[in-house]
Protein backbone atom coordinates (compact mmCIF):
# COMPACT_ATOMS: atom_id res chain seq x y z
CA UNK A 1 0.00 0.00 0.00
CA UNK A 2 1.33 2.91 -0.95
CA UNK A 3 1.61 5.64 1.92
CA UNK A 4 3.27 9.11 2.46
CA UNK A 5 4.77 7.26 5.74
CA UNK A 6 6.75 4.87 3.68
CA UNK A 7 6.30 1.02 2.97
CA UNK A 8 5.14 -1.10 5.40
CA UNK A 9 7.99 -3.20 7.51
CA UNK A 10 7.41 -6.51 9.54
CA UNK A 11 10.09 -6.66 12.83
CA UNK A 12 11.11 -10.00 14.19
CA UNK A 13 13.01 -9.66 17.42
CA UNK A 14 15.55 -11.99 18.87
CA UNK A 15 14.90 -12.36 23.14
CA UNK A 16 17.92 -13.82 23.97
CA UNK A 17 20.75 -15.58 22.08
CA UNK A 18 19.90 -18.70 20.14
CA UNK A 19 16.34 -18.18 21.07
CA UNK A 20 14.52 -17.87 17.57
CA UNK A 21 13.19 -14.63 16.15
CA UNK A 22 9.39 -14.28 16.73
CA UNK A 23 7.24 -11.62 14.91
CA UNK A 24 6.33 -8.92 17.26
CA UNK A 25 4.89 -6.21 14.72
CA UNK A 26 5.05 -3.81 12.24
CA UNK A 27 5.65 -0.44 11.30
CA UNK A 28 5.91 2.50 8.55
CA UNK A 29 9.85 3.66 7.24
CA UNK A 30 11.34 4.72 4.16
CA UNK A 31 14.40 2.68 4.13
CA UNK A 32 16.12 -0.44 6.12
CA UNK A 33 17.68 1.83 8.75
CA UNK A 34 15.15 3.66 9.60
CA UNK A 35 12.94 0.24 9.75
CA UNK A 36 15.75 -0.56 12.05
CA UNK A 37 15.88 2.23 14.44
CA UNK A 38 12.00 2.63 14.61
CA UNK A 39 11.85 -0.96 15.69
CA UNK A 40 14.32 -0.43 18.13
CA UNK A 41 11.95 2.53 19.05
CA UNK A 42 8.75 0.78 18.79
CA UNK A 43 9.31 -2.93 20.29
CA UNK A 44 12.21 -2.90 22.25
CA UNK A 45 11.93 -0.06 24.74
CA UNK A 46 12.48 -2.47 27.84
CA UNK A 47 14.92 -4.52 26.60
CA UNK A 48 12.74 -7.14 25.09
CA UNK A 49 15.64 -8.04 22.24
CA UNK A 50 19.00 -8.16 21.82
CA UNK A 51 18.92 -8.61 18.01
CA UNK A 52 16.53 -7.61 15.44
CA UNK A 53 15.16 -8.16 11.66
CA UNK A 54 12.72 -5.91 9.88
CA UNK A 55 11.46 -7.18 6.42
CA UNK A 56 9.64 -5.46 3.89
CA UNK A 57 6.14 -6.74 4.36
CA UNK A 58 5.72 -7.28 0.65
CA UNK A 59 8.53 -9.74 0.56
CA UNK A 60 6.57 -11.46 2.66
CA UNK A 61 4.14 -14.34 0.58
CA UNK A 62 1.78 -16.18 3.37
CA UNK A 63 -0.34 -19.25 3.00
CA UNK A 64 -4.21 -18.48 2.75
CA UNK A 65 -6.70 -19.46 5.06
CA UNK A 66 -9.05 -20.70 2.49
CA UNK A 67 -6.86 -23.80 1.55
CA UNK A 68 -5.63 -24.13 4.83
CA UNK A 69 -7.38 -27.21 4.93
CA UNK A 70 -6.21 -29.39 1.66
CA UNK A 71 -2.47 -27.55 2.02
CA UNK A 72 -1.81 -28.52 5.49
CA UNK A 73 -3.97 -32.00 4.85
CA UNK A 74 -0.89 -34.45 3.85
CA UNK A 75 0.17 -34.04 7.81
CA UNK A 76 -3.01 -35.36 8.67
CA UNK A 77 -2.53 -38.88 8.21
CA UNK A 78 0.90 -39.22 9.04
CA UNK A 79 1.10 -40.72 12.66
CA UNK A 80 3.70 -42.36 11.85
CA UNK A 81 5.81 -39.47 12.02
CA UNK A 82 5.15 -39.06 15.82
CA UNK A 83 7.00 -41.02 18.45
CA UNK A 84 4.28 -42.39 20.24
CA UNK A 85 3.06 -44.70 17.16
CA UNK A 86 5.88 -47.32 17.55
CA UNK A 87 5.69 -49.77 20.46
CA UNK A 88 8.62 -50.22 22.43
CA UNK A 89 8.82 -53.29 25.55
CA UNK A 90 8.36 -51.91 28.53
CA UNK A 91 11.99 -53.69 29.50
CA UNK A 92 14.00 -50.99 27.74
CA UNK A 93 12.22 -48.10 29.72
CA UNK A 94 12.78 -45.07 28.19
CA UNK A 95 13.81 -44.05 25.31
CA UNK B 1 -24.68 -19.76 -1.20
CA UNK B 2 -20.75 -19.40 -0.96
CA UNK B 3 -20.81 -16.26 1.38
CA UNK B 4 -23.27 -18.58 3.55
CA UNK B 5 -20.57 -21.12 4.31
CA UNK B 6 -17.89 -18.61 4.74
CA UNK B 7 -20.65 -16.87 7.34
CA UNK B 8 -20.57 -20.03 9.06
CA UNK B 9 -17.00 -20.70 9.17
CA UNK B 10 -16.76 -16.58 11.12
CA UNK B 11 -19.64 -18.10 14.05
CA UNK B 12 -17.93 -21.34 14.09
CA UNK B 13 -14.35 -19.55 15.19
CA UNK B 14 -16.10 -17.22 17.03
CA UNK B 15 -17.95 -19.80 18.63
CA UNK B 16 -14.80 -21.74 19.94
CA UNK B 17 -13.25 -18.45 20.84
CA UNK B 18 -10.69 -18.76 18.04
CA UNK B 19 -8.96 -15.52 16.58
CA UNK B 20 -9.96 -13.87 13.10
CA UNK B 21 -7.00 -13.13 11.16
CA UNK B 22 -6.19 -10.48 8.45
CA UNK B 23 -7.14 -12.74 5.44
CA UNK B 24 -9.87 -14.74 6.97
CA UNK B 25 -13.35 -13.94 5.09
CA UNK B 26 -15.31 -11.75 7.78
CA UNK B 27 -18.70 -9.85 7.56
CA UNK B 28 -18.05 -6.56 6.12
CA UNK B 29 -20.24 -4.76 8.81
CA UNK B 30 -17.18 -6.66 11.47
CA UNK B 31 -14.75 -4.95 9.27
CA UNK B 32 -16.13 -1.47 9.54
CA UNK B 33 -16.85 -1.94 13.44
CA UNK B 34 -12.92 -2.96 14.11
CA UNK B 35 -11.66 -0.17 11.72
CA UNK B 36 -13.86 2.69 13.88
CA UNK B 37 -12.96 1.07 17.45
CA UNK B 38 -9.07 0.49 16.65
CA UNK B 39 -8.58 3.54 14.62
CA UNK B 40 -10.49 5.61 17.49
CA UNK B 41 -8.48 4.02 20.32
CA UNK B 42 -5.07 4.52 18.12
CA UNK B 43 -6.18 8.37 17.71
CA UNK B 44 -6.58 8.47 21.45
CA UNK B 45 -3.52 7.36 22.03
CA UNK B 46 -1.67 10.19 19.87
CA UNK B 47 -4.15 12.61 21.19
CA UNK B 48 -3.56 11.51 24.71
CA UNK B 49 0.11 12.51 24.41
CA UNK B 50 -0.81 16.18 23.76
CA UNK B 51 -2.34 17.04 27.17
CA UNK B 52 0.74 15.02 29.14
CA UNK B 53 3.11 16.77 26.99
CA UNK B 54 1.83 20.27 28.50
CA UNK B 55 3.76 19.49 31.27
CA UNK B 56 7.08 17.74 30.29
CA UNK B 57 9.36 21.15 30.50
CA UNK B 58 7.44 22.01 33.82
CA UNK B 59 8.00 18.74 35.14
CA UNK B 60 9.13 19.48 39.34
CA UNK B 61 12.37 17.19 39.10
CA UNK B 62 14.56 15.50 36.48
CA UNK B 63 13.25 12.33 37.90
CA UNK B 64 9.96 13.24 37.35
CA UNK B 65 10.74 14.79 33.37
CA UNK B 66 12.01 11.44 32.64
CA UNK B 67 9.46 9.53 33.40
CA UNK B 68 6.84 11.58 31.75
CA UNK B 69 8.90 11.12 28.63
CA UNK B 70 9.40 7.95 28.97
CA UNK B 71 5.04 7.65 29.65
CA UNK B 72 4.54 10.27 26.66
CA UNK B 73 6.54 7.87 24.13
CA UNK B 74 4.88 5.11 25.46
CA UNK B 75 1.64 6.92 24.41
CA UNK B 76 2.63 7.20 21.03
CA UNK B 77 4.42 3.40 20.76
CA UNK B 78 0.48 2.37 21.29
CA UNK B 79 -0.67 4.56 18.58
CA UNK B 80 1.89 2.88 16.34
CA UNK B 81 0.75 -0.47 17.88
CA UNK B 82 -2.89 0.02 16.82
CA UNK B 83 -2.37 2.32 13.51
CA UNK B 84 -0.65 -1.08 12.26
CA UNK B 85 -3.63 -3.03 13.63
CA UNK B 86 -6.43 -1.09 11.83
CA UNK B 87 -3.95 -1.14 8.62
CA UNK B 88 -4.62 -5.02 8.43
CA UNK B 89 -8.29 -4.44 7.76
CA UNK B 90 -7.52 -2.57 4.58
CA UNK B 91 -6.92 0.65 5.55
CA UNK B 92 -4.26 2.93 4.58
CA UNK B 93 -1.98 5.06 7.16
CA UNK B 94 -2.80 8.23 5.25
CA UNK B 95 -6.49 7.43 5.17
CA UNK B 96 -6.41 6.75 8.89
CA UNK B 97 -4.69 10.13 9.78
CA UNK B 98 -6.78 11.63 7.25
CA UNK B 99 -10.21 10.77 8.73
CA UNK B 100 -8.81 12.10 12.23
CA UNK B 101 -7.42 15.49 11.22
CA UNK B 102 -10.41 16.32 9.29
CA UNK B 103 -12.63 15.35 12.59
CA UNK B 104 -14.51 12.19 10.89
CA UNK B 105 -12.91 10.19 13.51
CA UNK B 106 -13.22 10.22 16.79
CA UNK B 107 -10.88 9.98 19.79
CA UNK B 108 -11.47 9.69 23.33
CA UNK B 109 -13.20 12.64 24.68
CA UNK B 110 -11.11 12.76 27.94
CA UNK B 111 -8.39 14.47 26.35
CA UNK B 112 -10.54 17.08 25.35
CA UNK B 113 -9.86 18.39 29.05
CA UNK B 114 -7.01 20.57 29.72
CA UNK B 115 -4.47 19.86 32.48
CA UNK B 116 -4.18 22.79 34.47
CA UNK B 117 -1.64 21.83 37.43
CA UNK B 118 1.03 18.63 38.28
CA UNK B 119 -1.45 17.18 39.73
CA UNK B 120 -3.78 16.46 36.79
CA UNK B 121 -0.71 14.37 35.55
CA UNK B 122 -0.83 12.49 38.80
CA UNK B 123 -4.81 12.05 37.65
CA UNK B 124 -4.46 11.10 34.27
CA UNK B 125 -1.78 8.63 35.24
CA UNK B 126 -4.24 7.00 37.89
CA UNK B 127 -7.65 7.38 37.29
CA UNK B 128 -7.49 7.77 33.22
CA UNK B 129 -5.22 5.32 32.32
CA UNK B 130 -6.58 3.01 35.27
CA UNK B 131 -9.76 3.08 33.28
CA UNK B 132 -7.79 2.75 30.03
CA UNK B 133 -6.05 -0.52 31.80
CA UNK B 134 -9.44 -1.62 32.83
CA UNK B 135 -10.64 -1.83 29.22
CA UNK B 136 -7.61 -2.94 27.48
CA UNK B 137 -7.50 -6.14 30.12
CA UNK B 138 -10.94 -7.21 28.03
CA UNK B 139 -9.38 -6.23 24.91
CA UNK B 140 -6.91 -8.43 25.36
CA UNK B 141 -8.83 -10.84 24.33
CA UNK B 142 -10.98 -9.27 21.13
CA UNK B 143 -12.01 -11.64 18.30
CA UNK B 144 -9.41 -10.47 16.29
CA UNK B 145 -5.98 -11.02 16.40
CA UNK B 146 -3.70 -8.20 15.11
CA UNK B 147 -5.89 -5.73 18.01
CA UNK B 148 -5.38 -8.44 20.58
CA UNK B 149 -1.87 -8.91 20.25
CA UNK B 150 -1.57 -4.98 20.19
CA UNK B 151 -3.21 -5.01 23.61
CA UNK B 152 -1.24 -7.52 25.12
CA UNK B 153 1.97 -5.47 24.30
CA UNK B 154 -0.07 -2.50 25.72
CA UNK B 155 -1.45 -3.94 28.90
CA UNK B 156 2.03 -4.71 29.87
CA UNK B 157 3.54 -1.23 29.61
CA UNK B 158 0.87 0.52 30.40
CA UNK B 159 1.06 -0.66 34.38
CA UNK B 160 3.68 1.70 35.10
CA UNK B 161 1.65 4.79 33.76
CA UNK B 162 -0.66 4.21 36.25
CA UNK B 163 1.72 3.71 38.95
CA UNK B 164 3.37 6.55 38.09
CA UNK B 165 0.19 8.46 38.41
CA UNK B 166 -0.91 7.11 41.84
CA UNK B 167 2.66 7.82 43.01
CA UNK B 168 2.34 11.59 41.93
CA UNK B 169 -1.20 11.61 43.63
CA UNK B 170 0.61 9.86 46.87
CA UNK B 171 3.21 12.81 46.97
CA UNK B 172 0.40 15.34 46.86
CA UNK B 173 -1.93 14.13 48.99
CA UNK B 174 0.69 13.30 51.62
CA UNK B 175 2.39 16.91 51.17
CA UNK B 176 1.54 20.40 51.93
CA UNK B 177 -2.14 21.30 52.35
CA UNK B 178 -1.82 23.44 49.48
CA UNK B 179 -0.40 20.23 47.42
CA UNK B 180 -3.18 18.08 49.43
CA UNK B 181 -5.73 20.70 47.88
CA UNK B 182 -4.21 20.37 44.42
CA UNK B 183 -4.81 17.18 44.73
CA UNK B 184 -8.32 17.32 45.30
CA UNK B 185 -9.04 19.19 43.22
CA UNK B 186 -7.91 16.95 39.78
CA UNK B 187 -9.80 14.35 41.25
CA UNK B 188 -12.86 16.97 41.10
CA UNK B 189 -12.33 17.64 37.84
CA UNK B 190 -11.23 14.32 36.19
CA UNK B 191 -13.60 11.51 38.20
CA UNK B 192 -16.30 12.10 35.94
CA UNK B 193 -14.63 12.47 32.80
CA UNK B 194 -12.56 9.62 33.61
CA UNK B 195 -16.40 7.51 34.13
CA UNK B 196 -17.11 8.47 30.53
CA UNK B 197 -14.42 6.74 28.99
CA UNK B 198 -16.36 3.56 29.06
CA UNK B 199 -18.67 5.02 26.78
CA UNK B 200 -22.50 5.06 27.07
CA UNK B 201 -24.78 3.40 29.06
CA UNK B 202 -25.18 -0.43 27.94
CA UNK B 203 -29.40 1.00 27.57
CA UNK B 204 -28.03 4.00 25.01
CA UNK B 205 -24.73 2.40 23.18
CA UNK B 206 -25.01 2.26 19.91
CA UNK B 207 -22.11 -0.39 19.05
CA UNK B 208 -22.46 -2.34 22.20
CA UNK B 209 -24.96 -5.29 20.84
CA UNK B 210 -22.39 -6.01 17.85
CA UNK B 211 -19.54 -5.45 19.94
CA UNK B 212 -20.45 -8.69 22.01
CA UNK B 213 -22.10 -10.12 19.62
CA UNK B 214 -18.80 -10.75 17.59
CA UNK B 215 -16.85 -10.82 20.86
CA UNK B 216 -14.92 -7.51 20.47
CA UNK B 217 -16.06 -6.50 23.19
CA UNK B 218 -16.65 -9.41 26.33
CA UNK B 219 -17.79 -6.38 29.20
CA UNK B 220 -20.24 -4.02 28.55
CA UNK B 221 -19.55 -0.40 29.08
CA UNK B 222 -21.90 -0.67 32.47
CA UNK B 223 -19.95 -3.88 34.03
CA UNK B 224 -16.38 -2.07 33.19
CA UNK B 225 -18.00 1.26 34.98
CA UNK B 226 -18.89 -0.10 38.32
CA UNK B 227 -15.27 -2.36 38.33
CA UNK B 228 -13.20 0.93 38.12
CA UNK B 229 -15.47 2.14 40.99
CA UNK B 230 -15.26 -0.44 42.81
CA UNK B 231 -11.49 -1.10 42.47
CA UNK B 232 -10.68 2.84 42.36
CA UNK B 233 -12.80 4.07 45.85
CA UNK B 234 -10.41 2.51 48.16
CA UNK B 235 -7.52 4.48 46.14
CA UNK B 236 -8.82 7.58 46.98
CA UNK B 237 -9.55 6.98 50.40
CA UNK B 238 -5.89 5.90 51.39
CA UNK B 239 -4.97 9.40 50.12
CA UNK B 240 -7.32 10.29 52.19
CA UNK B 241 -9.16 12.48 49.40
CA UNK B 242 -12.95 12.58 48.34
CA UNK B 243 -15.02 10.96 45.63
CA UNK B 244 -16.97 14.50 44.58
CA UNK B 245 -20.24 12.32 44.22
CA UNK B 246 -22.83 12.35 46.89
CA UNK B 247 -24.28 9.42 46.13
CA UNK B 248 -21.33 7.20 45.79
CA UNK B 249 -22.16 4.73 48.89
CA UNK B 250 -21.03 1.45 49.23
CA UNK B 251 -23.68 -1.26 48.36
CA UNK B 252 -23.77 -4.64 50.20
CA UNK B 253 -25.65 -6.28 48.39
CA UNK B 254 -24.39 -6.10 44.83
CA UNK B 255 -20.71 -5.63 46.51
CA UNK B 256 -20.03 -3.05 44.64
CA UNK B 257 -20.62 1.47 45.11
CA UNK B 258 -23.85 3.08 44.21
CA UNK B 259 -22.49 5.90 41.91
CA UNK B 260 -24.23 8.94 40.04
CA UNK B 261 -23.74 8.76 36.44
CA UNK B 262 -21.63 10.99 34.35
CA UNK B 263 -23.81 14.16 32.86
CA UNK B 264 -24.31 12.19 29.40
CA UNK B 265 -25.28 15.98 27.93
CA UNK B 266 -22.07 17.13 28.23
CA UNK B 267 -20.53 13.60 26.71
CA UNK B 268 -22.12 14.00 23.80
CA UNK B 269 -21.13 17.66 23.32
CA UNK B 270 -17.52 17.02 24.12
CA UNK B 271 -17.92 14.04 21.64
CA UNK B 272 -19.13 16.35 19.21
CA UNK B 273 -16.18 18.59 19.37
CA UNK B 274 -17.26 21.48 21.72
CA UNK B 275 -15.31 20.20 25.00
CA UNK B 276 -13.09 22.78 26.36
CA UNK B 277 -9.86 21.45 24.40
CA UNK B 278 -11.16 20.00 20.89
CA UNK B 279 -9.76 22.79 19.14
CA UNK B 280 -6.46 23.26 20.36
CA UNK B 281 -5.49 19.45 20.09
CA UNK B 282 -6.45 18.72 16.38
CA UNK B 283 -5.16 22.22 15.82
CA UNK B 284 -1.68 20.52 17.53
CA UNK B 285 -1.90 17.50 15.58
CA UNK B 286 -2.93 19.03 12.21
CA UNK B 287 -0.36 21.35 12.26
CA UNK B 288 3.11 18.37 13.48
CA UNK B 289 1.58 17.04 10.40
CA UNK B 290 1.76 19.69 7.97
CA UNK B 291 5.60 21.04 9.56
CA UNK B 292 6.48 17.30 9.12
CA UNK B 293 5.97 16.91 5.40
CA UNK B 294 9.25 17.96 4.31
CA UNK B 295 10.73 15.39 6.81
CA UNK B 296 8.93 12.19 4.79
CA UNK B 297 9.23 14.15 1.54
CA UNK B 298 12.77 13.89 2.29
CA UNK B 299 13.30 10.33 3.84
CA UNK B 300 11.20 9.27 0.70
CA UNK B 301 13.93 10.94 -1.85
CA UNK B 302 16.34 9.74 -0.04
CA UNK B 303 15.28 6.16 -0.44
CA UNK B 304 14.37 6.11 -4.40
CA UNK B 305 17.98 7.98 -4.23
CA UNK B 306 19.09 4.96 -2.60
CA UNK B 307 17.14 2.24 -4.07
CA UNK B 308 18.52 3.81 -7.25
CA UNK B 309 22.00 3.82 -6.59
CA UNK B 310 21.90 -0.07 -5.92
CA UNK B 311 19.66 -0.60 -9.14
CA UNK B 312 22.98 1.35 -11.23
Amino acid sequence: MSDSQGPLWEVFVQKKAGQPFVHCGSLHAFDKEMALQNARDLYTRRNEGMALWVVPSSAITASSPEDMGSFFEPANDKVYRHPTFYQIPDAIGHM
Amino acid sequence: MENKTYEDLFEAKLAKNEMIEPKDWMPENYRKHLIRQVSQHAHSEIVGMLPEGNWITRAPSLRAKKVLLAKVQDEGGHGLYLYTAAETLGISRDALLDNLHTGKAKYSSIFNYPTLTWADIGAIGWLVDGAAIMNQVMLQRTSYGPYARAMVRICKEESFHQRQGYEIMTHLAFGTPEQKAMAQDALNRWWFPTMMMFGPPDAESPNSENAMKWRIKRETNDQLRQRFVNQTVPQVEYLGLTVPDPKLKWNEAKKGYDFSEPDWAEFKNVISGNGPCNKERLGARVKAHKEGAWVREAAAAYAKKQNQSIAA
